[in-house]
């Protein structure tokens, strides 16, 4: 039961993080929804750790480990969609000193 | 030393960590080791690329290699095939080429002892080269999404190199497209590996059924791969960001790295669900890759710069690779790498790989030449680059689909596929395509050849990287003689050798 409750939250997560991606067009926002996004995926990958857990064991250890590695992804991206944004921001005012 | 202790799948391991280690050097190293390290790396790279091509051809089985000893379903499984032969030497000649290129390209200005530019761009090809090798590779499907994050995360800094506001526009909306295809491809493992408790690619064939939760996840992975390798109608991002990329990144991202996700959709296509694909499937599939040759070619007729042309050309080019899948359809499981429309795709990967590279890089001799890209003020640059634009030529010769070009054996063998499945639609689709190809590249090389009133300036350094452009374009246009001696190596399927892939 309580394992559908988060699943259906994953779902939940995967399907704003996809409308928000499709929908907004400021690069903060879709980073944002990349997030959502992710975060559904990675809830899912816990559910179905829980799913596949052996007698004896609380949870599948694969797909926990499969989690770490997705998290260190998204949060790479993340930082590097933040730099170019920053440096997107810097370089636009750098043109706009520079014409004045 | 006893060679027969070796296990050849040593040179697996090789292939992804000898530039991943050079990457890693580069970054703890003086900034003016990186080219140093990286021309070092780079024979190296080849041989180890060169052996593995020759280890499964000569053995006519994968080659593989259990990390850490440790087997499938617990241990992740490095396996070469023959189509990961051939991206792994593909891979090692366009690198190639592409570092030599930039070697005079990004060479720093007198007095100066490292660019900027020119470390960062050493660091991230040999990252992308091992991400690269890593998806050849790779035989689980969640090691696979590390190794195209990898290639992603060294391709994008590669896009906005220059720095400036549009280039890095083009790069974030890169950065957006791939992450959405990233993201989806991790659903799907997530999906699979809930529903088998695997992901190793070999134990999934034998396991996936016609399920929901398999169609769902097949589905929403080749959805996202296709978006990264820029398959119309999704392939947005990918003008701006090859175009405005430095020659030499350009060449490698428009030659190798929308070529890295395809050769995953193919992989998860035939190789781990070959039961599941159906004929609408096939087919939309087909009918967007054949949008693709459609769109892309009448978007490059209509450009006025000479780069965003050579991209809307990769657009269209990329289309071809994916009517393999329609003209492969309803071929049994066993006879499929001896199908035409096999080595017809893979044969159009490699020499758009070469062609694309090459015409990227003589587009940067001759936008370097004239000052600017733009189409019409060319008349007469084959004066101040005469190698560059026979290179040019060259290549467009394998990209139009002429004789004896590898361009022109790749849509034969389509074409011949098509014609004897009955598809003829998608040979009209092909033979429209190398028209519109003909139309888009010709006006060019004739303005490039006619004489011209606007002085150009010969490139500093120009007689070393006309060479290497030309070396690629001459192996572009002459890759098609290799149908005259088939080796083989391309029905080399990870299927074949089931007992001898560490499958238990």
């Amino acid at each position: 039961m309580t394992m559908t409750v988060f699943g259906l939250c994953g779902a939940a997560l995967v399907g704003i993080g996809l409308y928000g991606l499709i929908v907004q067009a400021q690069p903060l926002r879709r980073i944002l929804a990349f997030n959502l996004l992710g975060g559904g995926v990675f809830l899912l990958f816990g559910v179905i750790a829980r799913r596949g857990a052996v007698e004896g064991l609380g949870s599948d250890p694969v797909p926990q480990a499969m989690v770490i590695t997705g998290i260190v992804v998204a949060f790479s991206a993340t930082a590097l969609a933040i730099s170019l944004v920053v440096r997107l921001k810097e370089t636009g005012r750098g043109d706009d000193e520079g014409s004045a | 030393m006893p060679a027969a202790a070796l296990d050849p799948g040593l040179l697996l391991v090789l292939a992804v960590m000898l530039p991943a280690t050079g990457a890693v050097a580069a970054l703890a190293l003086p900034g003016r080791w990186a080219g140093r390290i990286a021309f070092g790396l780079w024979p190296l790279g080849l041989a180890v690329a060169v052996a593995v091509a020759w280890t499964v051809w000569a053995a006519g089985a994968p080659l593989h290699y259990a990390v850490g000893g440790w087997a499938p379903p617990l241990g992740l499984m490095l396996r070469a095939d023959g189509p990961s032969a051939l991206m792994l030497l593909v891979a090692a000649i366009v690198i190639g080429a592409a570092g030599l290129y930039a070697r005079a390209d990004l060479r720093p200005e007198p007095g100066a002892t490292e660019s900027r530019a020119a470390v960062v761009f050493w660091t991230l090809l040999m990252a992308l080269w091992s991400a690269l090798n890593a998806v050849a590779l790779g035989g689980d499907l969640f090691n696979l999404y590390v190794a195209l994050e990898l290639l992603t995360f060294s391709a994008i800094p590669l896009v906005c190199l220059g720095g400036s506001a549009k280039t890095l526009q083009a790069a974030l909306r890169y950065l957006v497209f791939a992450l959405v295809g990233s993201v989806l491809y991790l659903l799907g493992t997530a999906l699979l590996y809930g529903a088998y408790g695997t992901l190793d690619i070999v134990l999934l064939s034998g396991r996936a059924g016609p399920e929901p939760a398999a169609i769902l996840a097949c589905a929403l992975m080749i959805a996202g791969l296709a978006a990264k390798t820029a398959l119309f109608p999704l392939h947005l991002w990918l003008p701006p960001a090859h175009a405005g990329a430095p020659p030499a990144a350009s060449a490698v991202l428009s030659g190798l790295v929308v070529k890295a996700s395809f050769f995953l959709i193919v992989r998860l296509w035939f190789d781990v669900m070959p039961g599941l694909s159906t004929a609408a499937a096939a087919n939309l599939i087909g009918a967007l890759g054949a949008g693709a040759i459609l769109a892309g070619s009448v978007m490059a007729l209509r450009q006025a710069r000479l780069k965003l042309m050579i991209a809307y050309s990769t657009v269209a080019q990329i289309g071809y690779l994916f009517l393999m899948v329609p003209l492969l359809f309803g071929v049994p499981q066993a006879e499929i790498a001896a199908n035409a429309a096999w080595s017809g795709g893979w044969l159009q990967l490699a020499s758009h790989a070469l062609a694309k590279a090459a015409m990227f890089l003589a587009a940067g001799l001759i936008a370097e030449a004239a000052g600017h890209d733009r189409i019409h003020g060319l008349d007469g640059v084959g004066r101040a680059v005469p190698v560059a634009v026979l290179a040019f030529t060259l290549a467009g010769l394998s990209l139009v689909g002429l004789p004896p070009s590898g361009g022109f054996a790749a849509k034969w063998l389509l074409l011949s596929a098509a014609v004897a499945t009955g598809q003829w639609w998608w040979a009209v689709v092909m033979i429209l395509g190398g028209l519109l190809a003909a139309f888009y590249l010709f006006p060019v090389i004739g303005r490039a050849y006619a004489d011209g009133t606007a002085a150009f300036a010969r490139p500093r350094d120009a007689r070393s990287r006309e060479f290497v452009v030309l070396a690629l374009a001459v192996a572009a246009a002459l890759l098609g003689l290799s149908q005259l001696y088939p080796p083989g190596l391309l029905r080399i399927g990870l299927g074949s050798g089931l007992a001898g892939a560490g499958v238990p």
